[in-house]
């Protein structure tokens, strides 16, 4: 099968971009940025997703499948840029896969969807509406990607779906929300919180995503593997010390003093859990974990040591 | 074996599928528990005396659902049938609770009470945790049951219904219990909920010496054999009510016996 993985310059990507070829498919990547050491059977297409450029990929390639994972979860982007990536990107992605005859494309959200709140479920399943976006607006625009995916289920039955809720991840790679989180020696956090926090080691994800290209399932999936782990916890096991700063502190020090600058609604996220339920997808695809949540982090704190 | 090595080797034995870090699925920690407990089981044994009868009713393994009527201002019950499950089972069994929306977002009460198995109290939490096989503990007369004066302590105000749609939806025995004693430790003469709000609670209890700490009054429960109802959980509000009437009504008659042993021992 030929598959087109968008948004291969990021870790992740190039990880389902190599697990694919190595399940014997043809892959090609599209991002703007580079793939400096990409294998020389996987051609990388450096265009920018929204430009004329990337239909040009489509309309020549003609790949069967696309796994769509040029979103940007990053909230160090601007608003304005975030919204024109994860909006029109998503949107241009799936235009150009109509138009140019894909029969399966996959995108690639995360479970922060569901957003953090005191009052929610510790455990979402795929049915529940995105809540938090009051407290933390900066993540309509990946809610909307979403949502966005989600309804090309019915506006466009010829095409198979597959919209994947991926939960954090940590890895060798040393990128993502999480890894970024654990990247100093102490790890702030809210005085009196200390959230579940759900991830998967990067190659699991990666063999999650490559599953929805061989299993095809249509329809929206949380991608999940180990029990989810208190986050200090996570800072403990993986060698950080945890600095508990009361709320109204860690507010003011937000931007200032090596600290990062996030909205207010961020702290949400540390203060409660966004845990899903990924008990469809592994009926839907047989996903299993290879690697639990205690050699994760033993992993993760050999290869990122403070 | 001294006490907290007691608590400690309980918590040890709890049936519930913890990693190697000591948490489980639902993030509850063997660490937060054994020091939970640890405090609780002095309570439980030296300060309140509690005396618990009828635990052969409660099942050792699988699904079930401890529902009982509310005693004291706040949540000394609950406490004491939670202690009681995890000192006096054999296997120790953690029951969980449904915990006030409120306390999740407290900071430090917001950990404890997770780390410690009581979740928020949401029908996804008690649904969930019945479908895992858990104990689940549910007092269906709510914050009113808890605001109930001293003189109103031995009565039992209106039921919710949706305990009983749970029960029969999930297919969870009911195993009602009758808690006497928590009206006297904490003998509420008015709420305050002018107080409530300073503190972030719905109301706090206010008592003759004005402090609403607990006396070291005798705690009595008494569990009765398990009710099981047939149906889905979708019949009518008229057949709902019936069966929580009949839950309502042994969880009278526990209370009564509960009162009898008390003031006998």
């Amino acid at each position: 099968m030929k598959v087109l993985v968008i948004g291969v310059g990021g870790a992740l990507a190039r990880l389902v971009a190599l697990k694919l070829r190595g399940a014997g498919h043809s892959v090609i990547g599209l991002d703007r940025r580079p793939w400096w050491d990409a294998p020389k059977d996987i051609p990388v297409h450096e265009v920018d997703l929204r430009k004329r450029a990337a239909e040009d990929v489509f309309r020549r390639e003609r790949p069967d499948c696309v796994v769509h994972m040029a979103t940007v979860n990053a909230l160090s982007a601007s608003g304005e840029e975030r919204a024109r990536i994860n909006m029109g990107g998503t949107r241009a992605v799936f235009e150009h896969s109509v138009a140019h005859g894909v029969q399966h494309i996959i995108f690639v959200g995360r479970h922060t969807y569901y957003g953090a709140t005191a009052d929610a479920p510790l455990y979402h399943t795929e049915h529940e509406p995105p809540s938090g976006i009051g407290h933390f607006p900066e993540l309509a625009d990946l809610v909307a990607a979403d949502l966005y995916a989600a309804n090309m289920l019915w506006r466009e039955p010829s095409l198979t779906t597959t919209v994947l809720r991926l939960v954090y991840t940590l890895g060798p790679s040393k990128t993502g929300t999480l890894s970024s989180f654990l990247r100093g020696k102490r790890v702030p956090m809210v005085m009196g919180f200390d959230p579940l926090f759900q991830f998967l080691e990067e190659d699991d994800a990666a063999r999650g995503i490559e599953l929805a290209v061989e299993k095809r399932p249509r329809g929206i999936f949380n991608v999940c593997g180990p029990s989810p782990v208190p986050l200090g916890t996570i800072a403990r096991e993986t060698g950080r010390t945890v600095v508990p700063v009361p709320e109204p502190v860690l507010v003011r020090l937000l931007g200032h003093l090596g600290f990062p600058s996030l909205p207010r609604g961020a702290l949400d996220h540390i203060k409660f859990p966004i845990v899903v339920d990924g008990a469809a997808y592994r009926a839907a695809t047989g996903f299993v974990h290879g690697t639990d949540e205690v050699e994760a982090l033993r992993r993760y704190r050999r290869i990122s040591p403070v | 074996m001294a006490r907290d090595e007691a608590v400690r080797d309980l918590v040890d034995r709890l049936e519930l599928p913890f990693n190697s870090l000591g948490i489980d699925p639902y993030g509850i920690s063997k660490r937060h528990l054994r020091v939970f407990f640890g405090a609780l089981a002095f309570f439980y044994r030296h300060y309140f005396r509690v005396k618990a009868v009828g635990l052969e009713h409660v099942p050792k393994r699988g699904r079930a659902m401890l529902v009982g009527n509310h005693s004291g201002g706040y949540a000394i019950d609950g406490a004491m049938v939670i202690t009681s499950m995890l000192l006096e089972m054999e296997p120790p069994r953690l029951a969980q609770g449904m915990a006030e929306k409120f306390i999740n977002q407290l900071p430090i009460g917001s950990v404890w009470s997770s780390r410690c198995g009581q979740l928020t109290g949401l029908p996804e939490h008690a649904e969930r945790l019945l479908m895992d096989d858990r104990l689940l503990m549910v007092f269906p007369e709510g914050a009113r049951g808890t605001a109930k004066l001293y003189k109103e302590r031995h009565s039992l105000v209106d039921f919710g219904t949706g305990f009983v749609r749970l029960a029969l939806k999930t297919r969870s025995p009911i195993v009602p219990l009758g808690f006497v004693g928590g009206g006297e430790a904490v003998p509420t003469v008015a709420n305050s909920s002018a107080l409530g709000r300073l503190v972030g609670v719905p109301y706090v209890p206010i008592t003759p010496y004005g402090l609403a700490a607990p006396l070291p009054a005798r705690l009595c429960v008494h569990y009765g054999e398990p009710l099981v109802f047939e149906g889905t959980g979708d019949e009518e509000d008229s057949v709902i009510v019936g069966y929580v009437e009949q839950v309502k009504a042994r969880i009278a008659q526990l209370i009564e016996a509960a009162r009898a042993d008390r003031s006998g021992s």
